[in-house]
């Protein structure tokens, strides 16, 4: 490569280093002290050895969940969101030329609003979490309340990034007691806790143990002024009744399970729903359906004076870049499995969870499910030795195992959260099954 | 000339077909979900997949990437995204791992990100790295969590932060997030932080300045050193907005420029695809009296092994669940190995030549304001030709479109009247440079009609972003509600327009046409 020496001169320079004379001598730096350009072959070689002592999911059944799961992924997806076309665009600023990228986003919206039955859906948060937090922000704007209550049971993650969030606008979570049975959550310490000056109150369904609770339908009557949110794992919804229909407010959830990989924890996709009332009040870019000056249908940003950009310091949230490519990843995700194919995918799942934790019952010295309700595709149960031990002596037979929850919920030390879905064969299972069993 | 695919706008939701999707069998299970729970109809579509992968084809030909052609948004940084990347972020190594896996289990990744930290402290000039932030707006949101955290531990109360008002939008926002109030200075007549204006507006209860250097002008602040000493002074942090990054690095680093914390845009400077949207990554750093408060967990590098360390008793916590966007850090790592530290340079090197370059050529035709002497993009302005054709930054960004061109960013920063804000980035030839050249002094030479109308040759004709707004339909179920409200209502005007989903909508288009001329092919 190197510096086209006739542009230099044609602009009146006789070297670099006039296009650099106003940085002043003081702050100047002479190089990178980082090594020499490699090729590009050079450069796949070093990151595949460098990688290759990662244990993947490919080669080990992975019982991992807590927030990110293995999931199949049709071929069409990858497909799709590699076409350069959407992946090397930026955001849509320029509509006109940008159709393909926002009737995608649009369509994603669609998606999201069908499975959640709210109208308003933004084109992405980061994830879940960050969701979670815009959402607890979003119900201070709806009614100037600073209380927010959040299930006990729930990933310390989650509860660090949204005390991030409630930080600055001066929020304070409050936690609510679960049913130390059902591992539902505790209605009666639920009741307690809404006093006057509760903006919001955060439910999950399933929640961090799996359970689809029994009770989320009845939450909404429970509340006056607050606003509902629920957490949600999209694919659950094939089964699962929309949060929408039991009056939620908000929506938020992990989406990464819609056509995207694990990639070690990101890019995530967060989703965002809220009912069409409160659209103004929403965090994050939206698409808006409309029309040019020939009448056809069209796309652009829309609502864009709730945003960074023209509202600066008053703007909802100070979201830009978003997933945009993996809401595209879900929409492709959602039209290539179809209404059936989601159906029997949360349908698999369920199966699969019900017949593994069972199973798991069944070994010696193992508790398993530890609550006793439906379940979605994690459960929790409890090991014969700790958690964290067992997952070593997993990962020498090649298994990657569950998430221990002393972290998340101190009472449940010695307790794991074992995930299992449509990717596990039954003889998956039994090579768990087996190893949980020489380990008793 | 430029024709874009222009496809019938059919949703995937109107599009019959029977799906040809399958899994493996399983036995059919009773009592799925508690029965108040149980959902019933799922109004989504059921297509065979050829239909499904011709749907999205055909969308992917009405967009516009760098893959397409040159794409100079100013502040963007659209360079060209190097194919090696796409190949090691999709290895399974990459894809297929889980990020609560045990620490023996990921060791390659986590020593990536380890070298990746180390990288970044090199080129950013700090001493700490945290990877985590999701994109750039993110790491300004966290940069400012820190400086809460830095002074809420010192036990001062420092409730403001000072931003030029040439700042991008996300920097105000983010403060404000962070529960800060913002004071916006107004700029110099050179275009530059007003050094008078700065001082008086920093106290005892800043907590700090966020700016970007080269600001939005593309101006590198000459008297960094002095606004590094009048923030410190006052005891406040100084922020780095690392969106122009791009300029400088070999050249000077932001802490070698005295800032405290700055973030990265891994989507702009390290070449990672922006994906229409997103994911980005912006990992923040920072220096040694902060590097307590950085998110957890921090990768450490013990016996031979490398830890996540979670214990941090002055960490901020979480900005996001695990560790940031590891296939997009996967990508920037890839790219600093191919770069080097000489290419780095480099790079930055050829984006100030090609943006001087184009500047140059430019700057008769349209007007320049501020000085001369440019970084990584400038900001000209249309002024002269609405005045005298009534053709705005607005139409000339549109009618670029028209030949195959993106539209650089317009309206921004704001005391730019008709600002046309231009970023050209290394990666595009001088052939490409010269013909984005002569395609902007020809648009300032045709037909105002023919501009003021444009785009004509682009998948959709000039938007009408107002009436999106007065409706806000944001989703096909929001649509079809707005349709049976309307059914029951005679006064609409159901035959307007010749799409079946704009007979609805159309409502008075009068103003939008006469806005933009009425269409002149």
């Amino acid at each position: 490569m190197g510096i086209d020496r006739n542009m230099l001169e044609e602009i009146g320079r006789s070297n670099i280093g006039d296009l650099f004379s106003d940085i002043p001598a003081e702050v100047r730096v002479d190089r990178l002290d980082l090594p020499r350009g490699m090729s590009e072959m050079e450069v796949i070689g070093r990151l595949r050895s460098m990688l290759k002592s990662n244990v993947t999911a490919d080669d080990c059944p992975c019982f991992c969940g807590g927030g990110v799961y293995h999931h199949f992924i049709p071929s069409a997806v990858k497909a799709i969101v590699s076409r350069s076309e959407f992946c090397t665009s930026y955001t849509p600023y320029q509509a006109e030329i940008s159709q393909g990228m926002l009737q995608a986003l649009f369509e994603y919206q669609s998606f999201i609003a069908e499975l959640t039955g709210l109208d308003a859906v933004n084109s992405s948060n980061y994830d879940g979490a960050t969701a979670l937090g815009e959402a607890a922000t979003m119900c201070y704007r709806l009614n100037g309340k600073r209380k927010f209550l959040i299930p006990e049971a729930m990933n310390w993650e989650k509860k660090s990034v949204l005390k991030n969030y409630a930080w600055g606008p001066g929020i304070e979570i409050v936690e609510y007691a679960f049913d130390m049975n059902t591992g539902e959550l505790d209605l009666e310490d639920l009741r307690s806790k809404l006093s006057e000056d509760v903006g919001g109150v955060y439910i999950e369904v399933p929640n961090f143990f799996g359970v689809i609770d029994s009770q989320a339908p009845s939450i909404r009557e429970e509340l006056k002024d607050a606003a509902l949110v629920v957490g949600v794992n999209p694919i659950s919804l094939g089964v699962l009744r929309p949060p929408g229909d039991y009056g939620a407010d908000i929506v938020i959830g992990e989406g990464q399970v819609l056509g995207s990989p694990m990639n070690f924890g990101g890019p995530l996709l967060g989703i965002f729903a809220t009912r069409q009332e409160h659209v103004r009040k929403m965090p994050g870019r939206v698409i808006g359906l409309t029309r040019d000056v020939e009448s056809d249908r069209a796309f652009c940003m829309t609502l864009q004076t709730r945003e960074q950009h023209i509202r600066r310091s008053k703007a909802t949230s100070n979201i830009c870049t978003n997933e945009a490519l993996m809401a595209v990843a879900a929409a492709t995700y959602l039209a290539t499995i179809g209404r059936e194919g989601l159906r029997t995918i949360a349908e698999i799942n369920i199966g699969k969870a019900r017949r593994l934790m069972s199973a798991i019952g069944e070994l010696d010295g193992f508790v398993s499910p530890i609550f006793e309700a439906h379940h979605f595709n994690e459960f929790v149960m409890k090991p014969v030795i700790r958690p964290e031990k067992l997952n070593k002596l997993l990962l020498r037979k090649r298994i990657i195992g569950g998430l221990p929850l002393e972290d998340h919920v101190p009472h449940l030390s010695g307790h794991m959260l074992l995930a299992t879905t449509e990717m596990h064969t039954k003889e998956d299972h039994d090579r768990l099954l087996r190893a949980l069993a020489e380990v008793a | 000339m430029y024709h874009q695919a222009r496809y019938e706008r059919k949703l995937i939701f109107e599009k019959d077909g029977e799906t040809d999707f399958s899994m493996p069998f399983q036995e059919e299970i009773s009592d799925l979900a508690p029965a108040n729970m149980t959902r019933e109809r799922l109004d989504i579509p059921s297509l065979p997949e050829r239909e499904v992968v011709k749907h999205y084809t055909d969308l992917s030909e009405m967009n516009y990437g760098v893959d397409n052609g040159f794409y100079p948004l100013g502040s963007c940084t659209m360079k060209y995204n190097p194919k090696y990347a796409d190949v090691v972020s999709s290895l399974s190594t990459v894809a297929n791992i889980h990020p609560y896996q045990d620490e023996d289990s990921i060791q390659g990744a986590l020593q990536l990100m380890y070298d990746l930290e180390k990288a970044l402290c090199e080129i950013g000039g700090v001493d700490a790295v945290t990877l985590q932030p999701a994109a750039g707006a993110h790491g300004e949101f966290t940069g400012m969590l820190l400086a809460k955290a830095f002074f809420a531990h010192k036990g001062e109360e420092r409730t403001e932060v000072v931003i030029p008002d040439t700042a991008h939008g996300t920097n105000p926002a983010s403060a404000a997030m962070a529960g800060f109030d913002v004071t916006e200075v107004p700029s110099s007549k050179t275009g530059c932080v007003d050094l008078e204006a700065l001082e008086s507006a920093v106290s005892e209860k800043t907590a700090a300045f966020m700016i970007t250097n080269p600001n939005t002008l593309g101006i590198f602040e000459e008297d960094v050193q002095r606004i590094a000493e009048i923030v410190h002074k006052v005891g406040a942090l100084l922020y780095y907005d690392g969106a122009n990054l791009n300029a400088v690095m070999g050249w000077t680093n932001p802490g070698k420029m005295d800032f405290d914390i700055v973030h990265f845009n891994l989507h702009k400077t390290f070449a990672t695809p922006h994906g229409g949207g997103g994911p980005g990554a912006g990992p923040v750093g920072v220096r040694k009296r902060l590097e307590p408060f950085l998110p957890v967990p921090r990768i450490v590098f013990k016996d031979g092994k490398y830890r996540l360390d979670y214990d941090r008793s002055e960490s901020i916590g979480k900005v996001r669940p695990f560790f940031g966007n590891f296939a997009v850090l996967v990508r920037a790592y890839a790219y600093i190995l191919r770069m080097g530290g000489n290419g780095l340079k480099e790079a930055s090197e050829r984006a100030v030549l090609n943006s001087n370059y184009m500047k140059e050529k430019l700057k008769d035709t349209f007007d320049l304001p501020f000085k001369d002497l440019r970084k990584h993009e400038f900001v000209i302005s249309a002024k002269r030709l609405k005045e005298q054709k009534e053709v705005r930054a607005l139409d000339i960004a549109k009618r670029l479109l028209d030949y195959g061109l993106h539209a650089p960013t317009i309206y921004f920063p704001s005391l730019v009247e008709e600002a046309l804000m231009i970023e050209p980035t290394e990666t595009e030839t001088k052939e490409t440079l010269d013909l984005y050249i002569d395609t902007l002094k020809k648009i300032a030479e045709e037909n105002p009609m023919l501009v003021r109308s444009a785009p004509h040759n682009t998948s959709a004709r000039r938007i009408d972003e107002v009436y999106a707004a007065k409706e806000a339909i944001l989703s096909w179920r929001a649509f079809r509600k707005r349709e049976k409200e309307k059914e029951g209502d005679p006064s609409d005007e159901k035959d307007k327009g010749d799409c079946t989903l704009c007979r609805s909508i159309v409502g008075d288009m009068d103003s939008l046409k006469k806005r933009i001329g009425k269409s002149v092919d």
